[in-house]
């Protein structure tokens, strides 16, 4: 088990709002899983609680990651322990080069793992193998982190940086929203690529259209901060049909 | 109280962004050279008149001609109205209630009237300048220096050495006995005795400072620098440095400046007069790292300073680079005036401001000769509550005929209880000059930290890695070791130490 998340619940730090009620959440090793939902359910709040964001405070429940209690770790901890989210707004960092951003991260995340440092020359080799993997403009190492970015740009280069860390767990927060289907596609296929038998996959999204690209092992439906509904692909469709609707009442009725 | 109660529920709401990052500010403040260092000294009594100006220059035993320029400047001040343009608040100044001199005792009998063989210094003092790390038995082969402990220089090194070379390099004080010559002649040119309140103050009660002459075609083969240190309370530090650099010489000088962490204002007010001469170049670096007052406003160093230099002849250069870290209050406008044709004047600049501190800097580049270039890049970081501003004057008389200036001012908020600001003055007079100005302002927010800690990067490294990346252009003027210094001294101010 990769992640295991048992009966949480968090709240808003600042007005003590509970957003998560009692999570359960499951991912095995190579795993992809969507979790959909109609806005305010939770979505971004859990992907925000796991990647250890202070806004929230967890109040109850578990959340282990590869044998080791996540929620007892600083945010940084997490990711070099191998968690990694792309963000539904990557921050704009002026004066400070993707290249040197990402050198000091990839650096972090070998000293966690043994590895030597990376030096800028051995850095600039490694970072073009990923370049060229997604196929992706050149330019982007010297340009200040997503200053000037277009939205997809942006996107991108959180993709960018997920081939450089090599995360075990890679956390999508509404990575769809505000992108065209060129960029959608662009993103989808960047996730593919990275895509492997050890590397997980958490994509949060409202809607199906991301799921078209990347297809999902396990859908689940977040409502009023619980997963209320899990299924296969075919979950997506549905939902995609049907809209929320029908999966709200059956909830509220029960 | 129920009045103030209500404010602080008032500016709650919003706070909780920035919550944190002020939290490390706060907390992690650390101020290293805060130490104080108890030894014998002789203060004069609190208060200024014309008695102190004659007792100071008594003290130092001083010609005629220096007692006349001190008490000239001395009735020229008393006419003045103390200065209040700056963007900084702070209640008049009663300047009845500092001393205007005070050295250690056995420092003292190291002055230059009855210097036999070596001076002594007192063991204290030299072990303040050990704990700063500041060479003052020479054995740094790199730099020679000239060591001022309140208001006088207790130390010189590698003087002999540079003698060979035809260098001048000692202590304000020496110079007025040593070489009354040159310094008449150039004392008061560049920064004369009535030019503001300060100057004027400066000019009568000068401590000590540092002397430094290069002479004709002379290459100065080590920097050349000088480390200030206030340590008695309530004390005023008045140097004045001069520098001259004759025709096709180069130097490149240093100065470093710290003191105790105390409660109550200390006054520092210096000028420094520059004259290079045809072909010569001077680069000219400041870390300046004074005690900045606590989180209330109490104490730190009022540091109000007159830096300016001369490029009198011809394709001559000088190049002014500071790193601002410290004061409670800082009045500092480092300027050039281009007065040979080609020539070229140079302001890189940081300054960092936390807390309460107040910084009001920048420079003036006033081109009179032809062709002449000034090139200027200032940037502001401001946390806490404190504001940082830039105020900068480019001046091209209608002499200056095809002159070009570039100024480039970025600022960064760290914090939302900050403040920012750039008042630049551009006069043009002569219309074949090109004057170019850029500016921008960012912020450090909550959200840059998380991202970064995302990506695997500490909270402390995320912040100098920004903050650097921002005053990269700045610390490659500065000398390699002054430029490490600058960045950690950054880092230092700004978060201390992380677990």
């Amino acid at each position: 088990m990769l992640l295991n998340v048992q009966n949480l619940q968090a709240q808003v730090e600042e007005t003590e709002k509970q957003i998560l009620k009692g999570l359960n959440l499951e991912v095995k090793p190579g795993e992809v899983h969507a979790i959909m939902g109609p806005n305010g359910a939770g979505k971004s709040t859990l992907a925000s609680v796991l990647a250890g964001r202070e806004d929230y405070e967890v109040t109850d429940g578990s959340v282990d990651f590869d044998g080791e209690d996540l929620l007892d770790m600083d945010p940084e901890e997490r990711a070099r322990k191998g968690l990694f989210l792309a963000f539904q707004y990557p921050v704009e960092i002026p004066g400070v080069s993707n290249k040197l951003f990402m050198q000091t991260a990839v650096n972090a995340m070998r000293e966690e793992r043994g590895l030597p440092e990376l030096d800028m020359f051995d850095f600039d080799e490694y970072a073009k193998e990923k370049i060229e993997l997604l196929d992706m403009r050149a330019d982007l190492l010297e340009r200040s982190v997503n200053v000037g970015f277009s939205g997809g740009e942006k996107k991108r280069n959180d993709i960018f940086q997920m081939a450089l860390l090599e995360p075990k767990l890679c956390i999508m927060d509404e990575t769809d929203s505000g992108l065209d289907i060129d960029a959608l596609r662009l993103v989808a296929n960047g996730v593919n690529t990275l895509k492997n038998d050890q590397r997980s996959f958490i994509i949060v999204t409202h809607y199906q259209r991301l799921l078209d690209y990347i297809k999902p092992d396990h859908v689940h439906v977040l409502y009023n901060g619980r997963i209320v509904k899990s299924g296969g692909f075919e979950l997506a469709l549905e939902l995609e049909e049907n809209g929320y609707d029908e999966i709200i009442k059956q909830h509220q009725d029960a | 109280m129920a009045q103030s109660d209500q404010v602080v529920d008032l500016s709650s709401p919003g706070e909780s962004e920035y919550e944190e990052i002020n939290e490390i500010l706060k907390k992690k403040f650390n101020y290293r050279e805060g130490f104080e260092t108890k030894t014998q000294v002789e203060t004069f009594a609190k208060g200024i008149n014309e008695d102190v100006v004659r007792a100071i220059s008594a003290k130092k035993n001083e010609p005629q001609w220096m007692l006349d320029f001190r008490l000239k400047a001395f009735k020229h001040w008393q006419t003045m109205p103390e200065p209040h343009w700056a963007k900084s608040e702070y209640t008049p100044i009663d300047y009845q209630d500092y001393s205007y001199y005070s050295a250690p005792e056995c420092g003292a009998c190291g002055d230059a009237c009855s210097t036999d063989g070596e001076p002594e210094i007192d063991p204290e003092v030299a072990k303040a300048f050990a704990e700063l790390g500041v060479p003052i038995a020479g054995d740094d082969a790199n730099v020679a220096v000239d060591a001022i402990f309140d208001s006088i220089s207790v130390s010189t090194t590698k003087r002999e050495e540079l003698e060979k070379f035809g260098i001048i390099f000692c202590s304000f004080s020496e110079a007025v006995h040593d070489y009354p010559e040159l310094v008449q002649k150039y004392l008061g040119t560049v920064v004369p005795y009535h030019d503001n309140f300060f100057a004027a103050l400066n000019s009568a009660v000068a401590s000590d400072g540092t002397f430094v002459y290069i002479p004709e075609g002379v290459r100065c083969p080590i920097d050349l620098s000088t480390y200030f240190r206030i340590n008695e309370a309530k004390t005023g530090q008045f140097e004045r440095t001069i520098l001259i650099a004759e025709k096709g010489s180069y130097v490149s000088y240093l100065e470093g400046c710290s003191a105790p962490v105390r409660d109550t204002y200390q006054l520092h007010a210096a000028v420094v007069e520059v004259i290079v001469h045809e072909d010569a170049e001077v680069k000219y670096s400041t870390v300046q790292n004074w005690y900045p007052g606590d989180d209330d406003c109490e104490g730190g160093i009022l540091n109000f300073v007159t830096k300016r230099g001369i490029c009198e002849g011809a394709n001559s250069k000088l190049s002014w680079t500071q790193a601002e870290t410290g004061s409670a209050i800082t009045w500092k406008y480092p300027s050039c005036i281009l007065k040979g044709d080609n020539s070229i004047g140079e302001f890189y600049s940081v300054a960092l401001t936390n807390r309460r501190q107040q910084a009001d800097t920048g420079t003036k580049m006033i081109h009179l000769g032809k062709n002449t270039r000034s090139t200027i890049i200032s940037k502001g970081l401001s946390a806490g509550r404190s504001d940082n501003t830039y105020r900068g004057q480019v001046k091209i008389a209608p002499s200056a005929e095809g002159a070009r200036n570039f100024t480039q001012c970025d600022s960064m908020l760290i914090g939302d209880k900050c403040g920012a600001h750039t008042f630049p003055y551009i006069e043009v007079e002569n219309p074949t000059a090109q004057v170019e100005h850029e500016a921008t302002t960012s912020r450090i927010g909550e959200d840059q930290l998380f991202y970064c800690q995302q990506r695997g990067i500490s909270e402390q490294d995320a912040i100098s890695m920004i903050v650097n990346g921002f005053c990269k252009e700045v610390f490659s003027e500065l000398p390699l070791e002054f430029a490490q210094e600058a960045e950690e001294l950054l880092a230092i101010s700004l978060e201390g130490s992380v677990g």
